[in-house]
């Protein structure tokens, strides 16, 4: 292998192979610090832990829990796969401003949508690493498997991931413009969406003018679809196909405004200054 | 009173494009390696960059020096694609940067200390993982030839972070040679390492030029590095090249025994003898 012919494929437009040393990279991290992957079980497990027992409680004191058994645990794990898809997306970029690492990053023949197919690709890991311990447990100590939901789960399980990819992207494009004094977004920004999404309740609780915000949350079709299986035992199509056209929708905004930062970043020297 | 010297004949100023940096190579002359056009480069209404022109041949190792704040940072980022000028072109290996940057990503490196590399990663995993991204067939031989070379084994399979910035500075050198560029920009190259190592990172890179046939250009504050290594060094100030050509040049234009008096009397505004 001669440098001409490494210096070809570093050319290419697309590179799996980029894509997967930067997996490789945040799989390092992970694998170098046992600290860490209990971290990103740590808070999944102790909110299922309270919502088990408030679940336990419920049920006797409330009819509509007791009607729809797991409701709310299978609310807190699916809210997880919400956050933890947005946190495991901004974290893997913010490893790279604490590291000082985005010069050198992109020095290198590394495209920026080859990054954020990386980033895409850790939020993944994170997340399953986050939340199926605390399926583990809601299975072992409150009798409820959140597979029961079936085949409708997978289609739930992405499109939050989805909408938290969207939701990273905006986080990670104000980070690179604003720098470091914008990370706190990365944990804060999601408490946003949650009382909009009908996490634990249904959307038609909320007023009226703020039911109309929450039908443009594809969070919102997600755990009123979860509902409707739980409750009504049917799989409402439509709440999934709205979902996923409005992920659709806000990803490519939200892309459009990532790009548009690096490009800002680019011209004002951010990328040689970030982290310091 | 700079502006007045800077008019003589012998010793080209940039401005006057008198180095002959604007005449096209001929048939004969290798394309330039680097090659800057009326480079401007402005941070709201600080100009940082004044219009800069300058090129660089294929093999030669060129220095960019300059006080802080001069515009040597601001020049590198522009030269490797993080930054975009304002205006002016610049032309690396023959492509276009601001249209065909990625042709020649690969083909070039940098290390500077204002990146850093993953501290948390190991030396090793580091290198594997830039491996991969610039496409290196064989990563761990690779690994195995820097390791050797910048006297990196026993650091190998220890955190970034646990290193000395000497060994630091080692690491992200291997960083910048993965790939064995035919342009290293290097910044500040030797600036925390210690006289020994300076000295053998100094011979290894001039090794590495003459094998390769490398192109290396450097923006440094060491006047001693800048004289063993370059065959050509431009002076910035304020933005602007305002001398150039040969070490030994410049300390003969200017009567002076080092380049550093050099740096020194245009730093502070004093003409030449």
């Amino acid at each position: 292998m001669t440098s001409r012919d490494s210096a070809a494929r570093s050319a290419a437009a697309f590179a799996p192979r980029r894509i997967g040393a930067m997996v490789l990279r945040y799989v390092y991290v992970l694998r170098g610090s046992w600290p860490r992957i209990v971290e990103l079980a740590y808070w999944p497990l102790m909110q299922m832990v309270m919502w088990g027992f408030i679940s336990k409680f419920l049920a006797t004191h409330s009819s509509w829990v007791a009607q729809g058994a797991g409701v709310l645990i299978g609310a807190v794990l699916l809210w997880d796969v919400l956050f933890r898809g947005q946190l495991g997306f901004s974290v893997s970029f913010l490893e790279e401003m604490w590291s000082r690492n985005l010069a050198n990053l992109f020095v290198s023949p590394l495209r920026p949508y080859e990054f954020v197919a990386a980033l895409i690709t850790m939020s993944l890991i994170r997340t399953l690493i986050g939340v199926l311990p605390a399926v583990l447990l809601a299975i072992l100590f409150y009798q409820y498997s959140v597979f029961d939901l079936g085949l409708p789960l997978v289609a739930f399980f992405f499109l939050l991931l989805m909408l938290g990819w969207a939701v990273g992207l905006v986080i990670t494009a104000i980070i690179m413009r604003f720098g470091l004094g914008a990370e706190s977004l990365a944990w804060i920004a999601m408490f946003a969406i949650a009382p909009l999404s009908g996490v634990f309740y249904p959307v038609s609780v909320l007023p009226e003018w703020l039911q109309l915000v929450s039908w443009a949350l594809p969070s919102a079709y997600v755990f009123e679809g979860m509902r409707a299986v739980i409750f009504e035992g049917t799989v409402r199509l439509d709440h999934l196909a709205t979902a996923l056209a409005l992920n659709f929708v806000y990803i490519a905004v939200a892309a459009a405004i990532f790009f548009y930062a690096f490009q800002v970043s680019r011209r004002q020297g951010l990328l040689v200054t970030m982290g310091e | 009173m700079i502006d007045a010297e800077a008019r003589k004949p012998d010793i080209p100023h940039m401005d006057d494009q008198a180095s002959g940096d604007t005449t096209p190579p001929s048939m004969t002359t290798p394309a330039p390696s680097i090659d800057v056009r009326g480079l401007t480069k402005s941070y709201g209404s600080v100009r940082a960059v004044d219009g800069i022109d300058f090129s660089v041949a294929p093999g030669e190792t060129a220095a960019l020096l300059g006080a802080n704040g001069a515009g040597k940072t601001t020049t590198i980022s522009m030269l490797i694609g993080l930054l975009i000028p304002d205006s002016g072109s610049i032309t690396v290996l023959g492509e276009d940067m601001g249209r065909h940057r990625y042709r020649v990503l690969g083909r070039i490196n940098l290390s500077s200390p204002y990146v850093d590399l993953p501290r948390r990663l190991t030396v090793e995993e580091n290198l594997k993982v830039f491996g991969r991204l610039y496409g290196i067939g064989d990563i761990p031989g690779r690994i195995d030839e820097l390791a050797q070379e910048l006297d990196l084994g026993p650091l190998l399979r220890r955190p970034s972070g646990a290193l000395s910035s000497g060994q630091r500075s080692r690491m992200a050198l291997a960083k910048a040679l993965i790939n064995r560029p035919e342009v290293l920009f290097l910044d500040e190259p030797t600036a925390s390492l210690d006289p020994d190592t300076a000295d053998r990172i100094r011979t290894y890179l001039t090794e590495y030029k003459t094998q390769e046939n490398a192109t290396i250009f450097l923006a440094s504050h060491n006047m001693t590095e800048v004289e063993r290594m370059c065959s050509k060094v431009m002076i910035m100030k304020a933005g602007r090249i305002v001398r150039s050509g040969t070490p030994q040049e410049l300390i003969a234009h200017f009567g002076r025994t080092t380049l550093e008096e050099v740096f020194l009397d245009i730093a502070r505004d004093r003409s030449a003898p």
